[in-house]
């Protein structure tokens, strides 16, 4: 597992934790470069399908991420999304999906250190975990090999 | 071709398995899967429930699976590259263990699946399996075989099929060439059988509920009665168990699932009991009620498959009824239509 | 049972209501609904043990409420599903009839919401310790041994959306496995497709699943759907303090929040 590079999609807000990556990058601060970043209105609008998207297109894991509690844009996106991820993450690891792979967290516009250190902690973390093997094999691309469909 | 009798020992079931497995054929039968019996592949006899009454779903699958990949694509920059799929690329299989209103089902998805332009995924499946069919010896109150042109020894759509004789026996009956040429593997196994034996002894005794023509003509006079739908449908709540269960049932459903650079067609099951099955673009839905979708299911079934078909789209299984969450019994709403 | 006969007869004779929905004799040792409109269909009602559908779906289906005014036999399940829809403004308070079939074969008759609201607060109404057990049996595996046991139990799915019609929380005109701009879930019954849908289902019936299991009941692969959401309520209650089903008025858990909701895994 070495040579394993964890594919990461991190889904994360416009107005906090999108500008703080930025800040990340214009401190000249360096992390990990597994990440994909997709910018999102507000936590509020990260739909849980989006997250199963995601596993089913081949990331190995996931970052969520939005503006501190009291910090919203929109007031309380960002707490409507909190009640809806716990209750999600109940649902995930009750299903067998692994939560270890998902990474929730509050990263504000300033926080630019905070978000490498998140990127390069969650890296490390799937890294240790390896491709999320399970998931890979449902995964949308199994549809694309020449074989055709049993009947079984 | 002329129907051979012959007599194999319980005891050797366990090697024709065997022989089938290791001249490489995949066999298909059923497996108890908890409460519900699924038809699968299967590696020898222990593992295949003979002893059930019918399998949970149909043993159409074997045909008509519920997911089918018809063609690949891959996407360019400007240009869809395809790839079909070869409707022969699919093995010779053994489906052994099914009940004989299964083996007779695929005599309407042939007509339907044949009907030009033929539908080569389906006749290739068909053509490479061989129907190794068991007669009921019980039957139980959903089971209607016997009002719809069938019967629990019916050996119509089977290539083989087997009746339990007696503790020991299985009366074996070749009923065709794909059927014979088969059996070669088992020959050994087999000994004559008596001119004298009468399968209908161990047959299971299934009542005629109702004349099936009488309902052909009533339903197809009753298309304009919409309180005999409505009354029939009231507690039907839309969902499509009846469909995907049913030996007969051959609508389905082409989805594309595709990535940025790679692309599949499957065609998949669905069922005139779902709203959007009908469900126009435009918004408009010319089947906008649950009764008018009942309607539809019923008189596909025995209007329009005897008119533009010949054959009752019907084996009387009574699987619909089991699975029906609501306990929507077609058996009894067929005769009530016959009485009409 | 005579007892409800004679009043639905009543009901029905001074037009109280035009329509009783209630349970009648069914294949084989099953019941079935039905829907009472004469005094001679009401003598087909019948209470038995095996009298467990929960008859509160029919209310919202197009063609039952075109009949009339509704009146319905509910047991605990359906009172739950009563005060659910109430709560979702699908039922207004006297719009429907509610008979409640006692364990005992009495019945009563409920005349409002808060009525109903009151009788709940004396009843058993949590899932039953059988489900609990299988729960709870579920939590100690390991998380590949869960997902393990629901490929298997998904694999058996065919997608006929049984479980989906059998709910009556599921009423949506337009269920998001229905949209296909953009496709949320895969029209496919491939695992993939399974998956997603059960997970979606669950999603959208946490905190509104009234437990009555009609989902598990419909599903003719006897998938144990009915755990996915089950699984979600003690959660639900211990974090935010809601119950679905107990009260006309209640606030959908997932549709509002508290600055202080606990969690433990945001960083």
């Amino acid at each position: 597992m070495q040579d394993f590079e964890p594919k990461i999609v991190a889904f994360v807000c416009n107005w906090c934790t999108y500008a703080g990556a930025d800040l990340t990058g214009t401190s000249r601060i360096k992390y990990s470069a597994n990440v994909k970043i997709i910018r999102f209105p507000c936590t509020g609008r990260i739909d849980f399908m989006i997250l199963m998207k995601a596993f089913e297109n081949g990331a190995d894991g996931i970052i969520v991420s939005g503006c501190h509690p009291n910090d919203c844009h929109y007031s309380t996106g960002n707490f409507h999304a909190r009640r809806r991820w716990i209750v999600f993450r109940n649902l995930l690891n009750f299903t067998g999906i692994d939560t270890d792979r998902i990474q929730f967290s509050w990263v504000s516009a300033a926080e630019g250190f905070k978000w490498a250190d998140v990127v390069n902690n969650c890296t490390k973390k799937i890294k240790e975990l390896g491709p999320y093997e399970n998931y890979n094999k449902i995964a949308v691309s199994t549809l694309f090999n020449e074989e055709g469909t049993s009947n079984e | 071709m002329e129907k051979e009798l012959k007599i194999l020992k319980y005891s050797e079931l366990s090697k024709l398995i065997e022989r089938f497995r290791s001249n490489g054929y995949p066999v298909l039968a059923p497996v108890r899967k908890g409460k519900v019996v699924e038809i699968e592949l299967v590696e020898s006899l222990d593992a295949i429930a003979l002893d059930v009454l019918l399998s949970t779903q149909s043993a159409k699958k074997a045909a008509f699976p519920k997911v089918e990949k018809v063609l690949r694509y891959t996407l360019g920059k400007s240009e869809v590259q395809q790839f079909p799929v070869d409707p022969e690329a699919c093995p010779d299989t053994i489906l052994f263990g099914v009940r004989p209103c299964d083996a007779s089902g695929f005599k309407s998805l042939d007509a339907i699946f044949g009907e030009a332009p033929a539908d080569q995924f389906y006749l290739k499946k068909k053509e490479k399996t061989t129907i190794i069919s068991f007669s009921c010896p019980t039957a139980d109150e959903y089971c209607f075989c016997t009002s719809v042109g069938g019967g629990p020894g019916n050996t119509a759509g089977s290539d083989l099929q087997f009746t339990g004789i007696s503790k020991d026996d299985i009366l074996v009956e070749i009923l065709t060439e794909k059927g014979a040429k088969l059996s070669l593997l088992f020959a050994d196994l087999l000994s004559e059988a008596g001119a004298s034996i009468d399968k209908s002894k161990f047959l299971a005794d299934v009542k005629v509920a109702f004349k099936v023509d009488s309902v052909v003509e009533k339903t197809t006079a009753s298309f304009g009665n919409a309180t005999l739908w409505l009354e029939q449908s009231l507690r039907c709540i839309g969902c499509g168990a009846c469909a995907f269960v049913c030996p007969t049932c051959a609508c389905f459903d082409f989805q594309d699932e595709q990535n940025t650079k790679n692309g599949v067609r499957l065609r998949l099951w669905d069922s005139c009991g779902f709203s959007l099955f009908t469900l126009h673009t435009s918004g408009h839905n010319p089947r906008e009620v649950q009764s008018q979708r009942w309607r539809q299911r019923i008189m596909h079934k025995f209007a329009y498959m005897p008119e533009q078909l010949h054959v009752v789209g019907c084996e009387g299984c009574g699987r619909c009824s089991r699975a029906c969450p609501v306990d929507m019994n077609i058996k009894e709403h067929l005769t009530a239509i016959s009485l009409i | 049972m005579n007892d409800m006969i004679k009043k639905v007869t009543q009901l029905l004779t001074d037009k109280t209501i035009d329509v009783f929905i209630g349970y009648g004799k069914g294949s084989a040792d099953r019941s079935r609904a039905i829907f009472v409109r004469t005094a001679e269909q009401a003598e087909n009602l019948v209470f038995s043990a095996n009298c467990t559908q929960n008859l509160a779906g029919y209310l919202l289906k197009h063609e039952v409420k075109h009949l009339g005014k509704l009146g319905i036999l509910a047991n605990v399940a359906a009172l739950r599903s009563i005060l659910q829809l109430a709560s979702e403004f699908q039922i207004k308070d006297g719009e429907v009839l509610v008979l409640f079939a006692n364990p005992d074969g009495s019945f009563t008759e409920f005349l409002d919401f808060h009525s109903i609201e009151g009788y709940l607060l004396t009843t058993e109404t949590g899932i039953t310790s059988g489900e609990q057990e299988r729960i709870a049996a579920l939590e100690a595996m390991s998380v590949s041994e869960r997902w393990t046991f629901w490929n298997q139990e998904f694999e058996k799915c065919i997608k006929c959306y049984a479980c989906r019609a059998a709910c009556p929380m599921c009423y949506c005109h337009r269920c998001t496995t229905d949209v296909n701009q953009p496709q949320w879930i895969p029209v496919a019954s491939h695992e993939r497709g399974n998956l997603d849908y059960h997970l979606m289902r669950a999603m959208h019936l946490a905190g509104r699943c009234v437990n009555c299991g009609e989902c598990a009941n419909a599903c003719p692969m006897d998938i144990p759907l009915n755990l996915l959401t089950y699984q979600l309520i003690s959660p639900i209650k211990a974090g935010f303090g809601a119950t679905a089903g107990m009260k006309s008025d209640a606030v959908y858990a997932l549709s509002t929040y508290k600055p202080d909701d606990k969690e433990n895994f945001i960083i």
